[in-house]
């Protein structure tokens, strides 16, 4: 843990004076920004122009029209709402669930780890996408349903990075002295690890973001994610493949955005990461005896 | 006078920095001759072992160097790699601090202390094993033969430390470079290896350039001393005349700071400030702020000093070196009135009875209990209020589980721990919180015992927040009055502990010790991890705090010097068990036990006269294995009075005579003059 990064200002700094994690961070921006302001764009997703379907590039609708002439760039914008939506929720819920459990396994140890550990490996043992196809199955189609099920696909993630820092903050003296004040357990984890704790775990959130809008999309192109009307990539690359020779520029567009969002947060994430662990720019150090 | 082996003019070596370049190095010359053993001698960032690295052109890359290095005739900097590679393995030897780092693990030790010797072509892969047997039979290995096909975990860290030295000497070098060579090692077993090396020195005629902070280990071994500090060499001489007669005020107050085994208490004389920081050096003298006699003189503040000669093979870079006055001597610090006797209350405040502390060691698929680890095995210890107790021990011997289990960190196997009339083994996390608001622990390392996300104020403040006390006690006035008590400025509470240096962070630590206004402190080697001349800046804060506060020490420690200057009664521990208990003066001018008297014997004294005419015991072997203790006596294998009585059966710890003294020991008693001090059991493990 040699130079610890304390100072979360000093690590976004070094994280996006590396040039693709600045792009990388632009995209998503630009991405959010059009999100949230999408009404104001004057863009309807639902809109019907049932004279102009399945049209290719024009001046009207720049990405062309869907099989119900609706504005294939006004849903796109309106999908990046469902993913990002979609992925911060299942990252939050998932890191809401994994780090307690992985905090409270790793310091207790004995029984609880035993047992909280197994529920892992049982998540783990079933592929995300299966555990997703069930859940929804029970829950029926929802946009709830879909970041429930994606959330929690996450949790084993959480749980196990939680745990290794526990484990390998718990026996630091400055983790012995809060019990020798006579801290509580609850006090040594929320007060003293945790805090320690949040580099990795945001490094985690960023990387699972990127698995969570895949997985959304998968979702909706098995037909299984978020009902229709609402715009979703996954839907709109499920219905470009079936109208694949009508209007080929149809699936162009929601599946260029979707692939440069998992590139973008798997970018930062990587960026975020060799800064954590100070790979980014070595610093010489003399050599020197105690 | 024949050419220098090594040969060092303007030596300057500068690493990059973040802000500004580190400047590690600025302008050495030294020599050093056939024969003969250098010491180098400086606190941590005076440049020593760069210093050294730089003559065996094993610097990183990063470093820019100007200069000339000059090894047995030949120039060091700038020559071809091949070059240096034959001269790496001809005509220098490196032994390094830690032996546990310097060996490959995966090889032989036998093939690892030859490999040097056939990639030069000087020994034949046939001749190696029996060359690596005679190697290791020059360092004294018992038993060479099976031992050279062993691996390096199966050594313990004496013997790496003499794998290594065989490994360094095995190419007959005619320059030794010895980088704290025994530091990481226990006080006996360092005896032990400084003997060796002395004696190979000799054997060879080699030069030796050994590098250490500890002043006496240079006077035990060192021909000559060159004093650095903030990348100079500020004073040179022989041993003798750095010892008795120092010429740089530095030189001077090093060796006032040190706690002294032969000095009987009174109060250390610490260096003020800490030392300078390579990329920020202070204009003029770089000593100039920390020193006694420069003060606001303007010379010192615009002109550094030349190393100039003094006399012939005598220089000292100081505007001032005439008005330098020798260290205090033994009897001059005693001329301080003794301290009033701590009255012993009638019920001691913490009384600990026959604690043990066994870990089990879980091995295979069911995680059985395979063997235990009797870390602990029987400890009794009693503690009156305002009193320090001082726990010495090396390494694995059980003193820091002691004092962690007392602290209820660790729990207690067996035995009975009372604090303040109120017993206390035993009891779960949340039930010792009301007790742990009266006792506290201080750690070894001030790095690891800050929480990194906490400003240094608000870590002061973090035990009174848990125990609900923060406005009772008195809020933020409180904690700027700890800050006070421990000589920090209260603005500095909001900082993180990354900026402050480690005798500050200890400073930090100690006052967050402080502020449930505890009636015990558990010290576990306080100032192990400081500078020297921090480590007196501690002391005489500690020493100050418990006069004010009336506070109880448990000192936990392996420094005889230091526990002897701060304790009131001494408990000696070897392997889980306490073998001699005394008050201070009887313990150290009349020892019983003869693990006490060894170890007081190889304790290095800073002083050349006394390090001439001084009787060492030197033990063989290590502390064995705390999971399988020899038989009987735990002592007995390496003990020079050890009796079939003592394989058969443990002593018992009992009082020695009608002195005040408490001892384990068959055949306790004083050391006599003549007495044999190789044990006659037999050889060495």
């Amino acid at each position: 843990m040699s130079g610890m990064l304390v100072s979360a200002r000093h690590v976004a700094q070094r994280v996006f004076a590396q040039p693709a994690a600045a792009v990388a961070l632009a995209w998503l921006a630009a991405l959010a920004v059009a999100a949230i302001l999408a009404p104001l764009l004057g863009l309807d997703p639902l809109a019907q122009d049932l004279v102009r379907m399945l049209e290719g590039l024009s001046r009207d609708y720049p990405f062309g029209t869907d099989e119900l002439g609706r504005d294939i760039l006004a849903r796109a914008v309106y999908g990046a709402r469902t993913s990002l939506v979609t992925a911060a929720g299942a990252v939050t819920l998932a890191a809401s669930i994994g780090v307690p459990m992985g905090l409270v396994a790793g310091f207790f140890g004995g029984w609880r780890d035993a047992v909280l550990m197994r529920i892992v490996d049982l998540l783990l043992a079933l592929p995300g996408i299966m555990l997703a196809l069930a859940l929804i199955a029970v829950l029926g189609r929802s946009q709830a349903a879909a970041l429930v099920a994606v959330g929690l696909t996450g949790v084993p993630t959480f749980a196990r990075v939680a745990r290794a820092q526990v484990l390998s903050l718990r026996r630091r003296d400055f983790v012995t002295a809060v019990e020798a004040f006579g801290g509580t357990p609850a006090y040594s984890l929320t007060r003293t690890i945790l805090p320690n704790s949040w580099s990795p775990i945001l490094t985690q959130m960023v990387v699972l973001s990127s698995v969570a809008i895949l997985l959304e999309a998968a979702l909706a192109f098995l037909g299984v994610g978020i009902p229709p009307p609402t715009p979703s990539w996954g839907e709109m690359l499920r219905t470009g493949k079936e109208y694949l020779y009508e209007a080929p520029t149809y699936a162009v567009l929601p599946g260029l955005v979707l692939t440069v969002t998992i590139l973008a947060f798997d970018t930062i994430g990587r960026a975020l990461s060799s800064v954590l662990e100070g790979r980014d720019a070595p610093l010489a150090r003399p050599v020197e005896s105690p | 006078m024949p050419e220098p082996v090594l040969s060092i003019r303007s030596l300057a070596v500068t690493f990059p920095g973040a802000d500004a370049p580190l400047r590690a190095v600025r302008g050495v010359d030294l020599d050093v001759h056939e024969g003969e053993v250098l010491g180098i001698v400086g606190e941590s960032g005076s440049g020593k072992s760069v210093t050294a690295l730089a003559a065996a052109a094993l610097l990183p890359e990063s470093a820019q160097v100007s200069g000339t290095i000059t090894l047995a005739g030949q120039s060091v900097l700038g020559a071809p790699a091949d070059t240096l590679r034959r001269m790496r393995g001809n005509d220098i030897g490196v032994v390094f601090q830690d032996p546990s780092t310097t060996l490959n693990p995966l090889l032989p030790i036998g093939r690892q202390i030859t490999e040097g010797e056939i990639a030069h072509g000087r020994l034949s892969q046939r001749d190696a094993p029996a060359r690596a047997v005679a190697l290791l039979c020059e360092v004294d290995i018992a038993d060479p033969s099976s031992r050279a096909s062993q691996y390096p975990h199966q050594f313990s860290g004496g013997m790496r430390q003499r794998a290594v030295i065989a490994m360094a000497m095995a190419g007959r070098p005619r320059l030794i470079i010895a980088d704290e060579p025994t530091t990481a090692l226990d006080v006996t077993v360092q005896a032990q290896v400084l003997d060796l090396l002395a004696r190979r020195q000799k054997e060879t005629g080699a030069a030796v350039v050994l590098i250490t902070h500890d002043l006496g280990v240079v006077a035990e071994v060192a021909h000559r001393v060159a004093v650095m500090y903030a990348g100079r060499i500020v004073e040179t001489g022989t041993v003798r005349e750095i010892f008795s007669h120092p010429r740089h005020p530095y030189t001077a107050a090093l060796l006032r700071s040190a706690p002294r085994i032969d000095a009987t208490g009174g109060r250390l004389d610490p260096i003020p400030g800490q030392p300078p920081n390579p990329g920020a050096l202070p204009p003029g003298c770089s000593f100039r702020p920390r020193c006694a006699i420069g003060g606001d003189r303007a010379l010192c503040a615009e002109q550094e000093p030349p190393l100039r000669p003094l006399a012939p093979g005598r220089a000292a870079a100081c505007h001032f070196a005439d008005e330098v006055r020798p260290p205090a001597q033994a009897a001059s610090v005693a001329a301080q009135p003794a301290e009033p006797e701590p009255t012993r209350a009638a019920a001691p405040l913490l009384e600990v009875e026959n604690l043990v502390v066994h870990f089990p060691i879980r091995a295979g698929l069911l995680r059985r209990v395979v063997r235990t680890v009797r870390a602990v095995d029987g400890v009794s210890l009693r503690l009156a209020a305002g009193e320090t107790l001082g726990l010495v021990g090396e390494s694995g011997c059980g003193k820091t589980t002691t004092g962690r289990t007392i602290m209820g960190l660790v729990p207690a196997t067996a035995g009975r721990v009372v604090f303040d009339g109120k017993a206390i083994s035993g009891l779960d996390r949340m039930a010792l919180r009301p007790v742990r608001r009266r006792m506290q622990y201080v750690f070894q390392d001030p790095y690891s015992s800050l929480n990194p996300m906490l400003n240094v104020g608000d870590a002061v403040a973090e035990p009174l927040r848990i125990h609900g006390l923060y406005d009772e006690m008195g809020g933020a006035r409180w904690i700027a009055q700890l800050f006070d008590v421990v000589g920090l400025p209260a603005s500095a509470a909001h900082r993180l502990p990354r900026e402050f240096s480690g005798g500050q962070k200890q400073r930090i630590g100690i006052a967050r010790a402080l502020a449930l206004k505890p009636k015990l402190l558990i010290l576990d080697e306080p100032v192990a991890s400081l500078d020297v001349s921090i480590q007196a800046q501690i002391v005489n804060l500690l020493q100050d705090l418990q006069r004010e506060l009336g506070l109880a020490y448990l000192f936990i420690a392996h420094d005889l010097s230091i526990v002897k200057h701060v304790s009131d009664r001494v408990a000696v521990m070897y392997l889980g068990r306490i073998v001699e208990e005394s008050d201070k003066r009887t313990l150290y001018d009349a020892p019983t036990h003869p693990y006490t008297q060894a170890l007081l014997s190889a304790v290095p004294a800073p002083d050349v006269s006394e390090a001439a005419g001084r009787r060492r015991i030197i033990l063989e072997g290590e502390i064995p294995n705390p999971a399988a203790p020899p038989p009987g006596c735990h002592f007995h294998p390496r003990c020079f009075r050890a009796s079939a009585l003592c394989v058969r059966e443990a002593p018992n710890f009992a009082r020695h005579g009608d002195s005040e003294t408490r001892v384990a020991c068959h055949h306790a008693g004083p050391l006599e003059p003549d007495a044999p001090l190789r044990h006659a059991m037999g050889a060495a493990p």
